[in-house]
């Protein structure tokens, strides 16, 4: 048996029936890290106590106990999520010796299904960037082309993934941080609908966009994934006490009778002819199969990205003032002759503490929210977000699901956009209005392009109607050329 | 563009200590930035209600129960220093 061909059903499977061990198939993907990880970087932190924890798998099983439908499964982390006696960093020097007392909850609802942190992996400082280049802990590498970059803020999560490193990850996605690198990688990322997985213990960047998601191999990877995290959490009051109906047991998620409306904005923009190409191809295929289309207008989409920008920025700064030095995390060093104030310990510790990319997105939350300019940035920011929001629900009022290109471009080459914050923020023109919308999204992986990248394709859902999204998913993974696919050089 | 005091106003609103070469740079990167923002001023919002959190909450109740989930023990060993219970900060007056 190739562990490395498992899907997480069929390892789960496997380690219930004792076809194969827990700890064969962490210490399997323990020997892939520490073989291939120094060319991706995609772990920060590896979790000492995974084989112990799988071993507890293995003695539950022994015990004729039913560990759960994750039995076994090592997940790549994020290292935005804390778990409890594990380093979490955020990528970020501020945090860079954190061991939280408590695990988040996401974490914990998978470990009950038996699934196990394998480690903690890179991302951009505090989840902000679109290519994990701002990590404290150096950039991880795209496992398709180690030139170029992984994507992010999940950068970590997707390359461990399409690295062979895990076979399914977690991620957080606050303007596209799951379904960008998934798509940069050849994976399945989704983030869910807005409060349907808790954020207890997932370290705070923007609270009315964050949400966190699995990234995976294929949609039943995630599936599974998802219904262990989904669900109303009394330590998180942003959660919907909507109930999750579990989706892992239907018989057939496929679904082509379905109406997808493709937003004509949306090709207004420049895109790279692959990702155009992908796309196109991908829509007359599902026509084929029956699926409907239709064309549908979100006339704000424009306003997307500096929307997106503001109102991130603006709880950016407000969340990361508890970084102070004083609680936990960073404290920079006294001077010799002592400190001058407690305002001197703040800001030195956070002028030492945080990356300049942290520090340039406070300095414009900060500002968008003082006196004298709060009307004109941050409120104007959020009443254009609420059009933004009417887009969608109006264009849903003629679809079932909205479908178009997850980012303008394929994986770019590292240090080519790093420079010029405006063109980073552009990448994101197709993901933030989702997150700003509250909505559900996901990337589906098509293809490889002529240059050996995967291509993507983004499908969006009105509020809490993921069914639909993964209904769609399967019919386009069916059709997807990548699925079977591994990078070369990390066999 | 923003003035160099709005800038040096901004990082000590946010305590953040920059150096005169690092309030440079940030006054031209968010000129840039906010220059790129303007596009949003020209949406018409008249009578539109800000958006702050995308989903409607629904409100709900739980039990009133004691949990205990961390010790002082646990918090305080990622304090930079402490002592005996609290933590411990310079001299503040």
């Amino acid at each position: 048996m190739n562990i490395l061909d498992l899907t997480v059903r069929q390892i789960a499977e496997a380690v219930k029936s004792k076809k194969v061990s827990a700890r064969e198939v962490m210490g399997f993907y323990n020997e892939r890290i520490a073989k291939h990880d120094k060319k991706i970087n995609a772990f920060i932190t590896l979790n000492p106590a995974a084989l112990a924890a799988a071993d507890k798998v293995d003695a539950q099983i022994q015990r004729g106990e039913d560990p759960g439908f994750l039995a076994g499964v090592p997940v790549a982390t994020k290292d935005l999520f804390c778990t409890k006696n594990l380093k979490t960093t955020a990528a970020s020097k501020m945090l860079g010796d954190f061991v939280p007392p408590y695990s988040a909850t996401c974490v914990e609802r998978f470990e009950a299904q038996g699934a196990i942190v394998i480690g903690k992996t890179n991302m951009d400082e505090f989840a902000m960037g679109s290519s994990t280049e701002t990590s404290a802990f150096g950039n991880c590498q795209n496992p398709w082309d180690l030139e170029r970059v992984a994507g992010g803020s999940s950068g970590g999560s997707a390359a461990a993934v399409a690295a062979g490193f895990a076979p399914v990850a977690l991620g957080s996605d606050t303007g596209g941080s799951i379904r960008q690198p998934s798509a940069f990688c050849g994976l399945t990322g989704i983030k869910p609908t807005y409060g349907r997985i808790s954020r207890y213990g997932m370290i705070a960047f923007a609270s009315s966009l964050d949400q966190c998601g699995p990234m995976g191999k294929t949609v039943d990877d995630t599936t599974l994934l998802l219904d262990a995290m989904c669900g109303h959490d009394p330590k998180d009051s942003t959660t919907s006490t909507k109930k999750w109906d579990p989706l892992r047991d239907i018989k057939d998620l496929r679904n082509k009778n379905l109406k997808v409306g493709l937003p004509k904005e949306f090709f207004e923009y420049q895109v790279e002819d692959s990702v155009t190409k992908a796309f196109w191809a991908t829509v007359e295929n599902l026509k084929k199969q029956g699926v409907t289309f239709v064309d549908v207008n979100l006339p704000n989409t424009a306003s997307a990205v500096p929307v997106y920008y503001m109102v991130a920025t603006s709880e950016a700064s407000s969340n990361l003032s508890r970084y102070d030095g004083i609680r936990y995390g960073f404290r920079a060093e006294q001077p010799n002759m002592g400190w001058k104030n407690l305002e001197e310990l703040y800001s030195m510790t956070r002028s030492q503490g945080f990356g300049s990319e942290v520090k340039r997105r406070i300095l414009l939350g900060t500002f968008a929210l003082s006196s004298g300019y709060y009307d004109a940035y941050y409120l104007k920011a959020s009443k254009v977000r609420r059009l933004i929001q009417n887009d969608f629900l109006n264009a849903f009022k003629s679809c079932d699901l909205i479908m178009g290109p997850v980012t303008t471009t394929t994986a770019f080459k590292a240090g080519s956009k790093i420079k010029d914050p405006i063109q980073m923020y552009l990448n994101d023109i197709f993901t933030t209005s989702v997150n700003l919308a509250g909505l559900p999204g996901m990337s589906v992986p098509v293809e490889l392009n002529d240059k050996g990248l995967p291509v993507g394709v983004q499908i969006i859902a009105p509020h809490f109607a993921e069914k639909n999204l993964l209904g769609l998913a399967q019919v386009i993974e069916d059709n997807s050329s990548i699925r079977d696919r591994r990078p070369n050089g990390l066999q | 563009m923003l003035s160099r005091e709005t800038v040096l106003k901004v990082a000590s609103l946010a305590k953040l200590s920059i150096t005169d070469a690092e309030a440079a740079d940030y006054q031209e990167q968010f000129d840039k930035i906010l220059t790129y923002f303007t596009k949003i001023a020209e949406v018409s919002t008249d009578n539109i209600a800000p958006l702050i959190t995308p989903i409607e909450v629904d409100t709900f109740l739980r039990e009133d129960v004691v949990i205990k989930e961390n010790s002082v023990e646990e918090i305080l060993q990622n304090a930079p220093a402490s002592q005996g219970n609290l933590f411990k900060v310079p001299p503040v007056v």
